[in-house]
């Protein structure tokens, strides 16, 4: 005799319609509609006629030139404000039939509303909006973000909670100066810099791992001490002999040959530090190694079900423990940014809580290489927006502006950008 | 009454979404005590103190570290090493003289009241960092992750400095109307996140870290408008506080030291009746501790987040109410300075309880205020302090490190205990 | 392979789980290990699968002493094992998980997904298995998971395997199914340990049966002996196998659960257009295999989730749409499936977990004040009352055994006056003598005239208490029996079959098990009669 197979049936029985159907969730269609409507009154049809916006796109090294673009500004904002109100009705529409829209959606809807407020920005005035300089920009303040978020989603996928990342920043950022300093290279304080970080790393394993003690806490604290630790060498050791501890060499920008002269790509992906080449390259190897390498396999296993793991040999501490030291130094390697990449001097708590937005760009990437890349290029738009912004001369306070990536993230965890489903054992110690 | 053992800072606070997992078996059986030895030398309150002794001696490692006499005393350490220890010592024992005598009692000084005064000081200072640790506490006993005091002190802040600046009241209204702004302002901030938890199950410790952010920013932003701003002033500040909206002083006009501290006795008083001896408390602390066995029993789970946010906010709100009605008496963008931050050391270190948050407030305060006058006598930069309380923290979070430090012996029932109940970790 | 256990002992503090236990399985033997649960069973799997490491004795294969450090030296040495929680990750696929720890791979520490894919077509097209690789384990039903849990243990070239409670979650039609592979297994010269609590099995399927008691051997046992002989053997007393009660004497019907519809946040429909009524005095057992919507069927009645339709009366209030605070004060009382998660508060005393639900009414509490002295008395009152086993009242609930945790979730639901009484898997995990305690208190409940629901993957469960039976699969009610039905057909209707049909095929082929069941029933047992 057979069993009755149990297998789940097709989810379409012919007496499906008639039966009782989940409630639908309008967040989204909700959200579309609401931005879209606030764009098309504040940027279309409130502000006068009559007025021009010009973007420039082309910088002095490309191939060819393309010239200034100038548009009406009340006509071009409706316009992209009545596109991103047809993309709502669209969402609308689908969601009421129960259909699932890709992220195009959310992406061409973002890229009409950010473009009619930057045509409402520039209206009338002098200064053209540089586009190029103005993706550019994002790419460069969105290095710490991206290499702090693929440490936090390395240590998260391996099950251990990684809120230190503010402090693996600011531990590279404080090594790579000094050893560039002192070696007068660069180069060296490259190096250097993930060393930093993968030491706060062995601190938060040795913490959370070996003596159980929470990941948040040891995070949090770790920050604290972190930033004690850097701020009092600064105030003695740094301040004694500035010129020899702390004036680190610039890192060079190197042109790629060729890929660096086409228009708008060229000089945004192509005329850059060798710290954002070793982002692209790390960014690349994590996307495959996480999803399709037996390191990556075991990783997640252990972060998902780390007694599923242990039974099949995998030893769990040891797992979390190497990948949560790699991902402190992928952080510390980020910290570079601030003091070699971007030729500044260290100060006293100068990562300012870019550890926290990488936090916040790894969710809304929900632990997924690529996720956090684009997550930690939508802040660092968001961030230069306001640099850029400031030089047009625009309407709007800097302090609204800088609120906007923190305003977008809480957005975004309240579930407007969809469900996300953090690894099933973060933050919980393997004890056998 | 039998306050149940919550929450150690090794016993991670469960999370409260997701599935659930449980990893013990039945077949452990409770772990039985040892000899009353053991039972002293593994207690709470020794390993508080050994942490404490090795947070100082591991700073002190660090202060001999950069100091100039030091370093030069290093150049030659081979032929003369008693020079660098010598050097060493002076160093650290200097700075921590002068910690002390800037913390608790001045023993240079010339009149009683000069002496005392370092001692009030550490009262006012730890006024905002008992506050706000009581809020976090809470949070934490029930299961909240609540990273954003210091937000939740600049809102205080600022709602307390707009009753302060735009209202004219006698004394006797206009402070309290102030103190209520302030709880109303922090209450909001922290109901924000404690409502997104409940709502949406966004997790707290992101909303509240963006929510701290967007305060910085906030507060920025306001005191470059008339809300906030001195008139006439083209800096970022605001006016000074009237008589009427302030905290009274307590000692006089030689002292700093005002009624702020008696609301912080108060609140703890208060904290220790509604976690201890209220239906309220009684929610939280389940909430906290298993919310699926709350939510089964008919507690409302959501709404004990939105509460515990509110009353924590409410603290934190008091703590910023402290700084600008009190101690400053105006209002700045540095108005919380890393007082919420800080809080979350003190409300860890006190155990989320009353009591302890208090002495732990005191204790931190002291090293706070010390840390000034460290700075100005010996040229030690206070930022040795945020590395000294990082350190308690962490050695107090990990018993075990602090025992093999010391060679105590290993604790009975203690540990197991701990081991337990993290094994029995709820799924995130 | 031989393998061979001598003299493991275990301790965790003071308890002893292994008490120098001595084990020997023969090559291609069936070797089940009876015992009650906690008497040790496991503890001992763990051990010789390298989880856990002894405090003393040895493990031998083949005579050769063998020291394990993980689970990976285990498995290279041929040893595999099905948890009775499988070791799954869910959101991984079939071939992920049975390649997990020794992955095929290509250059470059990429996984060869082909070779791993084949691996997993292989061993289930042996055994006629049927599992797509690449199918995801969350989206699995139970009886899958562990075929796929057997084929990983295979994959290893597993010739000893260690099957742990692994009937727990199947219908008997599908433990039909897993005796049939064990035998296939051992015929192919593969070692099997089988451990069970369950008597009925161990009959069936052993070639021989060591009982463990208290983390001792006590004995050993001919798959010959009677259920009443194992039993006694297994408890180390002579006990009643069914429930001692009266017949039931059902009142009016005044619950009424009507066209109840839950649909879960990912979409799935976790109860499906639910109806039917239980009569104050008579307890209703919902049967089903775990996992077809018999939790969520109890949680929406108790106001935890909220259905998309349908309807719960209680003596003509509707409570649907009532918190679950508004639902236990109308006088429900609910034993939650998994006591450690939503039973009780384990940091919690004893005293305060009795008091979850009322800890904010007098007499325990005056507006927002608790009477602390009120909640101490209370404790004193019914930990006598319901005979819980603790040091004291202010002794932390998860320090409790199982069975007193369980004793006092039933002190709490029991202790305010009932309408309805539901209880999901009361007894699950309990050992013996809480078993017994536990079904009288809940017999004595419906005596009361309380309608009672019980909800129980445990067939034996469900035939000793049950007066009616009502079968769910997938959500849906399959069909309803009176109490005491034959356990084949409710088998067959626990895999979706309509009662018509099931019980057409059950008289047509009989399994392994409810032959058995016949076979007892003919016996001379008289608490076997009693049924």
């Amino acid at each position: 005799m057979s069993a009755p197979t149990t297998d789940r049936p097709a989810a379409t029985a012919p007496d499906e319609a008639a039966k009782p159907l989940a409630p639908i969730s309008w967040k989204a269609p909700t959200g579309y509609g609401v931005f879209s409507v606030l764009s098309l009154v504040l940027f279309g049809l409130l502000p006068d006629s009559g007025r021009e916006s010009t973007f420039t796109i082309s910088t002095s090294k490309d191939f060819f030139q393309i010239d200034p673009i100038t548009v009406p500004s009340k006509s071009t904002a409706i316009l992209l404000s009545l596109i991103a109100l047809g993309l709502a009705v669209f969402s609308y529409v689908e969601t009421k039939n129960r259909r699932k829209v890709g992220v195009w959606l959310p992406a061409i809807f973002g890229v009409c509303v950010v473009m009619a407020f930057l045509v409402w920005a520039d209206a009338g005035k002098d200064s053209p909006i540089p586009l190029t300089g103005l993706l550019q920009g994002s790419l460069f303040l969105a290095i710490p973000l991206v290499f702090g978020a693929l440490s936090g989603l390395l240590c998260e996928r391996s099950g251990i909670i990684n809120v230190a990342i503010e402090g693996q920043l600011l531990a590279g950022a404080f090594l790579a100066a000094v050893v560039a300093s002192i070696t007068s290279s660069a180069y060296a304080g490259l190096i250097a810099a993930p060393i930093a970080g993968a030491l706060v790393g062995a601190l938060l394993v040795l913490f959370s791992i070996k003596y159980v003690v929470n990941q948040i806490i040891v995070g949090v604290v770790l920050n604290v001490l972190v930033i004690g630790v850097t701020s009092y060498l600064f105030s003695t050791v740094l301040k004694n002999d500035a010129a020899r501890y702390n004036s680190p060499p610039k890192l060079p920008t190197i042109d790629i040959p060729v890929l660096s002269q086409i228009p708008v790509i060229g000089p945004v992906l192509f005329r850059q530090t060798v710290l954002v080449y070793v982002m692209y390259v790390v960014v690349a190897l994590l996307q495959i190694f996480i999803f399709r390498s037996r390191w990556g396999l075991r990783l997640r296993a252990v972060g998902e079900h780390p007694k599923a793991a242990d039974t099949v040999g995998i030893k769990v501490n040891r797992t979390r423990m190497r990948s949560t030291i790699l991902g402190s130094a992928v952080a510390g390697l980020g910290g570079a940014f601030f003091t070699v990449a971007a030729g500044l001097a260290f100060g006293k708590e100068m990562t300012g809580g870019k550890g926290f937005i990488a936090l916040a760009a790894m969710i809304l990437g929900r632990w997924n290489p690529v996720g956090a890349l684009a997550a930690a290029l939508l802040f660092g738009f968001s961030d230069n927006l306001q640099v850029v912004l400031g030089i047009v001369g625009t309407p709007i306070p800097s302090q609204i502006m800088l609120m906007t990536p923190y305003v977008v993230t809480i957005f975004a965890v309240a579930g407007l950008v969809g469900r996300v489903r953090p690894p099933a054992s973060e933050g919980i110690p393997y004890v056998k | 009454m039998s306050t149940p053992p919550l929450p150690d800072p090794e016993v991670p606070p469960p999370a409260a979404t997701g599935t659930a997992a449980v990893t013990t078996t039945d077949e452990k059986p409770p772990p039985q005590g040892n000899t009353v030895m053991r039972e002293i030398l593994s207690s709470g309150w020794l390993v508080t103190v050994l942490a404490v002794v090795l947070a100082l001696v591991l700073s002190g490692v660090l202060i001999a570290a950069a100091d100039d006499d030091v370093q030069a005393a290093l150049k030659y350490f081979f032929s003369q090493p008693m020079d660098t220890f010598a050097a060493a010592w002076s160093a650290v024992s200097s700075a921590y003289v002068a910690l002390f005598q800037g913390a608790v009692f001045d023993t240079n000084a010339e009149t009683f009241t000069a002496a005392i005064k370092p001692l009030t000081e550490t009262m006012t200072v730890s006024i905002p960092l008992i506050l706000a640790g009581l809020g976090l506490g809470i949070g934490f006993r029930a299961g909240l992750f609540n990273i954003g005091a210091q937000g939740q002190i600049i809102l205080g802040a600022i709602f307390a400095g707009w009753v302060a600046f735009h209202l004219d009241l006698p004394a006797y209204l206009h402070l309290p109307l102030a103190m209520l702004a302030a709880i109303v302002g922090g209450g909001l901030w922290a109901g924000i996140a404690g409502f997104l938890k409940a709502r949406t199950g966004a997790h707290e410790v992101i909303v509240t870290i963006m929510l701290n952010s967007i305060a910085v920013y906030l507060i920025a932003y306001l005191l470059t408008t008339p809300v906030l701003q001195n008139p006439g002033s083209t800096n970022p500040i605001s006016p000074a506080v009237p008589k009427s909206a302030q905290y009274p002083l307590l000692l006089g006009d030689s002292f700093r030291l005002h009624a702020g501290f008696i609301v912080a006795i108060v609140a703890a008083i208060f904290v220790w009746w509604l976690m201890g001896r209220s239906t309220i408390g009684f929610k939280f602390r389940a909430v906290g501790a298993n919310p699926h066995a709350a939510r089964t029993a008919g507690i409302s789970v959501n709404a004990s987040y939105v509460w515990v946010m509110l009353v924590a906010g409410a603290l934190a709100g008091l703590a910023g109410s402290a700084q600008v009605l009190g101690t400053d008496k105006v209002l700045t963008a540095d108005v919380a300075a890393s007082f919420g931050f800080d809080a979350i050391t003190v409300a860890l270190l006190g155990r989320s309880k009353p009591l302890g948050t208090f002495f732990a407030g005191l204790l931190f305060g002291a090293l706070r205020a010390g840390g000034f006058a460290m700075q100005a006598r010996t040229g030690t930069p206070i930022d040795v302090v945020l590395v000294m309380q990082s350190l308690v923290v962490l050695f107090i979070a990990a018993p075990p490190l602090v025992r093999a430090v010391f060679r105590l012996p290993a604790p009975g029932p203690r540990k197991a205990r701990a081991a337990r109940s993290t094994t029995k970790e709820v799924a995130a | 392979m031989k393998l061979e256990l001598r003299g493991i002992t275990k301790r965790f503090g003071a308890l002893v789980a292994n008490d120098h236990i001595d084990l020997v399985v023969q090559p291609g033997e069936i070797h089940a290990l009876l015992g009650e649960n906690g008497a040790g069973k496991s503890t001992l799997m763990n051990v010789l699968y390298g989880l856990y490491d002894p405090d003393e004795g040895e493990v031998l294969l083949d005579d050769e002493p063998r020291v394990f450090a993980g689970p990976g030296d285990a498995m290279a040495a041929g040893i595999g094992m099905v948890h009775q929680h499988f070791m799954l990750v869910p959101v991984f696929t079939v071939a992920e998980n049975v390649a997990l720890g020794h992955e095929p791979v290509k250059g470059g520490g990429l996984i060869d997904r082909a070779a791993a894919r084949k691996l997993v077509k292989e061993i289930s097209d042996r055994f006629g298995f049927d599992v797509d690789p690449d199918a995801l384990i969350e989206n699995l039903p139970v009886g899958a998971q562990q075929r796929v849990e057997i084929i990983k243990a295979l994959s290893r070239k597993a010739e000893v395997l260690i099957l742990d409670e692994p009937t727990a979650v199947l219908t008997p039609q599908e433990t039909d199914e897993l005796i049939g592979i064990m035998r296939q297994l051992k015929e192919s010269g593969t070692s099997i340990v089988f451990i069970t609590h369950k008597l009925r099995e161990v009959r069936a399927i052993a070639d021989r049966i060591t009982v463990i008691r208290r983390g001792k051997v006590v004995g050993e046992a001919s798959p010959t002996s009677t259920e009443q002989e194992l039993a006694s053997l297994m408890v180390g007393r002579s006990v009643s196998l069914g429930v001692d009660k009266g017949p039931a004497e059902p009142g009016e019907e005044t619950v009424q659960v009507r066209g109840l519809t839950v649909i879960d946040p990912a979409g799935v429909r976790q109860v499906d257009d639910v109806s039917f009524g239980v009569r104050r005095g008579e307890i209703l057992a919902i049967a089903g295999v775990q996992g077809n919507g018999q939790t969520e069927l109890t949680e929406v009645m108790l106001g935890l989730t909220q259905p998309v339709a349908g309807s719960v009366q209680l003596d003509g209030d509707e409570l649907v749409g009532r918190s679950v605070k508004e639902v236990l004060r109308a006088g429900v009382g609910f034993v939650p499936e998994d006591r450690t998660i939503d039973g009780l508060v384990s940091e919690f005393s004893v005293a305060e977990n009795l008091v979850l639900d009322l800890h904010d009414v007098p007499p325990f509490a005056r507006s927002v004040q608790m009477n602390l002295a009120k909640v101490r008395a209370n404790a004193e009152q019914r930990t006598v009352e319901f005979d819980v086993r603790t040091p004291s009242v202010e002794a932390a609930a998860g320090t409790l055994s199982g069975g007193n945790q369980q004793k006092v979730v039933l002190a709490r639901e029991m202790s305010r006056p009932l309408r309805l009484f539901i209880a999901s898997q009361p007894t699950r995990g309990l050992d013996v003598g809480s078993i017994e305690f536990v079904h009288q208190r809940i017999v004595q409940e419906r005596d009361h005239g309380t309608p009672v629901i019980i909800v129980s993957t445990e067939l034996d469960e469900v035939l000793g208490l049950a007066d009616r039976i009502v079968v769910m699969y997938r959500g849906r009610i399959v069909g309803e029996v009176p109490g005491g039905a034959d356990r084949d057909v409710l088998g067959l209707m626990m895999a979706g079959v309509p009662l018509a049909e099931a019980q057409a095929q059950a008289a047509a082929h009989h399994t392994t098990l409810g032959g058995a069941d016949l076979e007892a029933e003919h016996g001379t047992t008289t608490e076997e009669a009693d049924r």
